[in-house]
């Protein structure tokens, strides 16, 4: 198929009709008011649903009823809405249940603003609502990749019985870029015996639950779910690495400050200065193996994290590479985006410093 | 070949249209190509602009900061936006509604009353296209004006084919213009 030009949040939406979604509960929110604008109008054609919900907690709940019945079923807001969702995911992650959350981040906390941020990676990977659980969350740096991950979000949600989070920006979603859509293959996938179909009698009842009074039994249940992300970890986690070969400074960044790296990447390369890029794609689970493998070499001098936020992410290297390089951390947040020349001149303040 | 472009003018000029306008036809040469628009507050009633980068490599930062072009529609515009040209670089002004010139002596300057030619052409809606067009033609291995006009063509759909042939005028008109406003400048 050819290209197309499409906005960010359009090519989220077009891709989850496209990977089987047919359900689509949110509320309006900028920027990610193009998801569900195209869903409006996309998913009823495609003999989908398209609900606006009275809130985001509603919406939540309609997409945890959706999920407990079998159904392909995705929500979408941007931060302030995310964190009205919370209670809802913590109930569908410990009732195991499959489906796609995407994040279009804009600056908080509280109101905060509209512009892009990156502020809200501690709420995706380290919990946001209550329990013991974790999100897959998968952070695209173009159009292409977030169509791309869209699709495969879905099969990791459907394989794992997980819910799983696109983790954007305001960036991410309201740019233009060429994209793809390619034609497929779907996982092998587990049949989803355990929905709540409707009972004939011909099988052990669907219950879909996530209340488990007598401790034992949650701890139980805690613990096969956490058996599970081990699996995850071992077979989801991803990255990539760029001029990592001889960098003496590793950067890392994701999503769209991964390519403004790149910019002042291309900058200190014509200065003589090498430097290297991991970008971490899967969140959680998290690419300390990567890291960690980067953090052995002599050439590596130092790793400097540049994020959207005031440095989350830079604590989940700091500990993946375990004191054996210096961590520095840059950022900007609020809204405000880096800009390639000030990322090229805290690269050149991390090689004196380690000179 | 890497161009890194503003569009800035007053929302409602086709500031962002005119952005995606040329970011399709990159895309249709097969060109590597990103439309990055302002949604913030300054939208409403104030300056919108989009960055445009039209490449034959990967498109890295997505954010304009260092322009080889810059169109002005508006003064605020050309106020905000007239410093980020780098030397060498392009700069169009809309002389219909702006009365300064450029302060700039490094960089190529274009001044196209792009209203009074749209109202010749009868449709003051085309002014975006005239500055597209005087573009164009000085963009010499950047993005033809056959392109735009596929894009164009596209972007409309079937329903308002019949706006083609004044676009394509426009575009001509604005590439006219380009043309006597460098003579008389050199």
């Amino acid at each position: 198929m050819s290209k197309v030009l499409m906005k960010g949040n359009e090519a989220i939406a077009e891709a989850a009709i496209q990977a089987g979604c047919r359900y689509f509960f949110g509320y309006p929110i900028t920027p990610q008011n193009e998801i569900p604008a195209y869903m409006a109008k996309r998913l009823p054609q495609a003999g989908g649903t398209f609900l606006q919900a009275e809130s985001e907690v509603a919406a939540i709940n309609m997409v945890y009823g959706a999920a407990g019945a079998g159904a392909r079923v995705m929500t979408s807001s941007s931060s302030p809405g995310i964190s009205l969702k919370q209670e809802g995911i913590s109930y569908i992650a410990g009732a195991e249940l499959p489906c796609l959350i995407v994040n279009i981040v804009r600056g908080g906390p509280g109101l905060g603003g509209i512009q892009p941020a990156q502020s809200d990676y501690f709420q995706s990977v380290k919990g946001g609502g209550h329990g013991d659980y974790h999100l897959v969350v998968l952070a695209p740096s173009t159009i292409q990749e977030m169509v791309d991950l869209v699709q495969e979000g879905f099969d990791i949600a459907d394989q794992y019985r997980n819910p799983v989070m696109i983790l954007g920006d305001g960036m991410l979603g309201q740019m233009m870029e060429p994209v793809e859509f390619e034609e497929r293959k779907s996982r092998r996938l587990p049949p989803k015996d355990w929905a709540t179909t409707g009972w004939k009698g011909d099988r052990p009842r669907a219950v879909i639950n996530s209340l488990f009074i007598n401790p034992q039994v949650l701890e139980n249940h805690v613990n096969k779910i956490y058996r599970k992300y081990q699996e995850i970890k071992a077979n989801e986690t991803m990255a990539e690495c760029c001029n990592c070969e001889d960098a003496e400074i590793i950067v890392s960044a994701y999503g769209t400050t991964a390519r403004i790296v790149k910019s002042a990447m291309e900058m200190a390369a014509r200065k003589g200065i090498k430097v290297g890029l991991i970008r971490p794609i899967t969140l959680w689970p998290f690419p300390t193996e990567t890291f960690q493998e980067w953090a052995q070499r002599d050439h590596v001098k130092a790793f400097l994290t540049v994020e959207m936020s005031m440095g989350q992410m830079v604590e989940d290297v700091t500990l993946s590479i375990g004191g054996k390089k210096p961590s520095h951390f840059y950022g900007r947040t609020g809204g405000m985006v880096p800009n390639p020349a000030d990322i090229l001149a805290e690269i050149e303040k991390v090689r004196g410093g380690n000179a | 070949m890497t161009e890194q472009i503003i569009i800035a003018g007053f929302g409602g000029q086709g500031v962002m249209s005119m952005g995606q306008l040329l970011a399709y036809a990159g895309m249709l040469e097969g060109k590597n190509v990103s439309w990055l628009p302002s949604y913030g507050p300054e939208m409403r009633g104030g300056t919108a602009n989009c960055n445009v980068i039209i490449t034959d490599d990967m498109v890295a930062s997505p954010i304009v900061t260092q322009a080889s072009v810059v169109i002005a529609l508006n003064k605020p515009s050309l106020d905000k936006f007239e410093s980020a040209v780098v030397p060498g670089g392009m700069l169009f002004v809309n002389s219909s509604l702006i009365d300064r010139k450029s302060v700039r002596e490094d960089i190529d300057v274009f001044y196209i009353p792009a209203n009074e030619i749209a109202d010749q052409l009868g449709n003051p809606r085309i002014a975006n296209t005239v500055v597209l067009g005087a573009y164009l033609a000085k963009a010499e291995g950047s993005i033809s004006p056959s392109s735009v006009i596929e894009a164009l063509k596209k972007v409309l759909g079937p329903g308002k084919q019949d706006l083609i042939p004044l676009n394509e005028e426009a575009l001509k008109r604005g590439a006219e213009q380009a043309a006597i406003v460098l003579e008389s400048a050199h």
